[in-house]
């Protein structure tokens, strides 16, 4: 589904990503990890067209996006949660989620959604009427993710979303990641925190000051010795 | 969505109804000058600041420069009428259309500005503008220009014996601007802009084209800002640079806003028949003398305003939640 082919990408003179290649199949879950400054969300940045790449080819089913305005890149069916949540504070929760919506031109299309989105974070639907400023850190990552649903993407990408939030939450929203796949969309997640990711991954990539040092299936990265003493400092 | 929401639309617009019905029978009784005066004023700076809330209050980026539509639009309308003999009807349609033309030129360098810096270069287009008009002598120069006015007549939209004409057309046109805002709000574009206010990296995040919103926000305001400035300079019937596109044009359309409520369908019109009264009461009651005294209370009012209720007085209706329940 996702290719990326040697990426790079500078961010005012300096390297963030370099050479970066990995691929996404259908329903997978890929997970992206590394230390804080690795570059993992420059590379989410740059796929979601956030970030002008340098040099390299983001090829999503076949088509070359690498340069695409995020836009076009969403309208291919490429969302982005992106880190720290962004959410729209002095918004409603509903119109959040409606400004995840208007990528449709159909209001069926618009709707459609939503009643995922409710069935994934019961609490959303509670909460339909208040700003979203007024939401825990867990509701407000649900609220992140369910806007990026809104746009129903094919593949969805996210930048730590177990930031800033309690345990507890990290679990809740990285099962909901699992249902999201199981509902047929492929998800590229980029985390910091390693068990519980890898737990639920597929593979992992693993990213080192901008390169990719190590990749393969999520169990194995997970047993291994070395990326444990270079992410948890063991 | 849910239908509350949907309630709660159309509350607004049996709200509207009313508060245009109370408006149309309000100055039914007033024979007094004076106080038409004061209603014909506030109901313009209504629609004024509705004007300026679409682009500086849903789309967030605060403009202290809407005293250049203001001005572009009197001067349209007069020069069209005083120099090719068209009727002001269609020169405020060339005005409002000028002015969302001058409007996307001014925004393609200045909306790559962020936050402060756009707001700088708004206050200082806008004294361009007013250097430009002072200087040029086909429109008259610092002289500026006289509307003729032959009689009472809605063909060339001047009243001698009565304001209340003026006043309709006032409060016509603060209704159109609210009924287009009611609209926008729940349009795509109006969620667009209050994306881009909130937070534009999320709103690009979403597939919002940040750049685009902020043109098509700045081309509607300015449109509305100068139909209101044709409006006022049939109405004042004479129009000089300092008369309409100083500074204080731009704070006038900013200020009934801001304390109303920024960003709020109702914020502009209670503001201005908050603000626009008081000035002109407390102008001509404590003006005067040049002790200033009008203005230190003026002041003083805003500011007790701006720190009991920083988020306008519509606030102490509002129905949007504030804190967890």
């Amino acid at each position: 589904m996702l290719e990326v082919k040697s990426l790079t990408t500078t961010y005012e003179g300096l390297v963030a990503i370099s050479d970066v290649s990995l691929s996404v199949a259908a329903r997978e879950i890929v997970a992206v990890v590394g230390a804080n400054g690795a570059g993992k969300s420059t590379l989410l940045k740059t796929l979601a067209g956030m970030e002008r790449p340098a040099s390299g080819r983001i090829l999503f089913e076949g088509e070359d996006i690498a340069g695409s305005p995020t836009h076009r890149v969403n309208m291919l069916g490429i969302a982005l949660v992106p880190e720290g949540r962004r959410l729209f504070p002095r918004l409603s929760v509903r119109d959040n989620l409606r400004l995840g919506s208007y990528l449709h031109r159909r209001k069926s299309d618009r709707e459609a959604p939503l009643d995922t989105v409710f069935k994934l974070f019961p609490r959303l639907a509670e909460r339909l009427d208040q700003r979203a400023e007024t939401l825990s850190g867990g509701e407000q990552q649900m609220l992140a993710i369910g806007r990026a649903l809104m746009t129903r993407p094919r593949l969805l990408m996210l930048d730590e979303p177990s930031q800033g939030i309690m345990p507890k939450l990290v679990d809740e929203i990285l099962d909901s990641v699992r249902t999201i796949r199981e509902a047929g969309t492929t998800v590229l997640i980029v985390e910091q925190r390693l068990a519980e990711t890898l737990e639920i991954a597929d593979r992992a990539y693993v990213l080192q000051t901008g390169r990719v040092v190590m990749s393969g299936p999520a169990k194995e990265i997970a047993g291994n010795e070395d990326v444990r003493r270079a992410y948890l400092g063991i | 969505m849910a239908t509350a929401f949907e309630i709660r639309r159309r509350n607004q617009l049996i709200i509207a109804a009313v508060v245009v019905a109370i408006m149309i029978a309000l100055p039914l009784g007033i024979k007094d000058v004076y106080v038409q005066n004061i209603l014909v004023l506030t109901v313009m700076y209504a629609a004024l600041s509705q004007s300026w809330n679409i682009l500086s209050g849903y789309c967030g980026q605060i403009s202290l420069g809407h005293a250049l539509y203001f001005g572009i639009g009197a001067y349209a309308s007069t020069l069209l009428f005083v120099k090719f003999g068209v009727i002001p009807w269609f020169g405020m349609a060339a005005g409002g259309i000028i002015a969302a033309a001058i409007a996307l030129i001014v925004g393609w360098p200045c909306f790559r500005l962020g936050g402060h810096y756009f707001t700088i270069a708004t206050i200082v287009l806008a004294e361009i503008g007013l250097i430009l008009f002072l200087n040029w002598d086909y429109s008259g120069a610092a002289s500026g220009l006289q509307i003729p006015v032959s009689g009472d007549s809605w063909l060339t939209f001047t009243f001698l014996r009565s304001k209340l004409p003026y006043y309709y057309f006032a409060l016509g046109l603060a209704a159109v601007v609210w009924l287009v805002t009611f609209f926008i709000e729940d349009s795509k574009w109006g969620y667009y802009w209050r994306a881009v206010r909130e937070n534009t990296i999320a709103a690009q995040s979403l597939g919002v084209q940040v750049f685009r919103s902020k043109m098509a926000a700045a081309a509607v305001s300015a449109f509305f800002t100068a139909v209101g400035g044709s409006f006022y300079a049939q109405f004042v019937s004479y129009i000089d640079p300092d008369s309409v596109m100083v500074f204080q044009f731009s704070l006038l359309m900013a200020l009934p806003a801001v304390l109303g409520g920024i960003g709020t369908l109702w914020g502009p019109a209670l503001g201005a028949a908050v603000l626009i009264p008081l000035t002109e009461l407390t102008r001509s009651y404590m003006g005067g003398g040049g002790k200033g005294i009008d203005l230190i209370f003026y002041g003083a009012v805003i500011m007790i305003i701006a720190l009991a209720r920083p988020e306008g007085l519509l606030s102490l209706v509002s129905r949007t939640r504030h804190a967890p329940p």
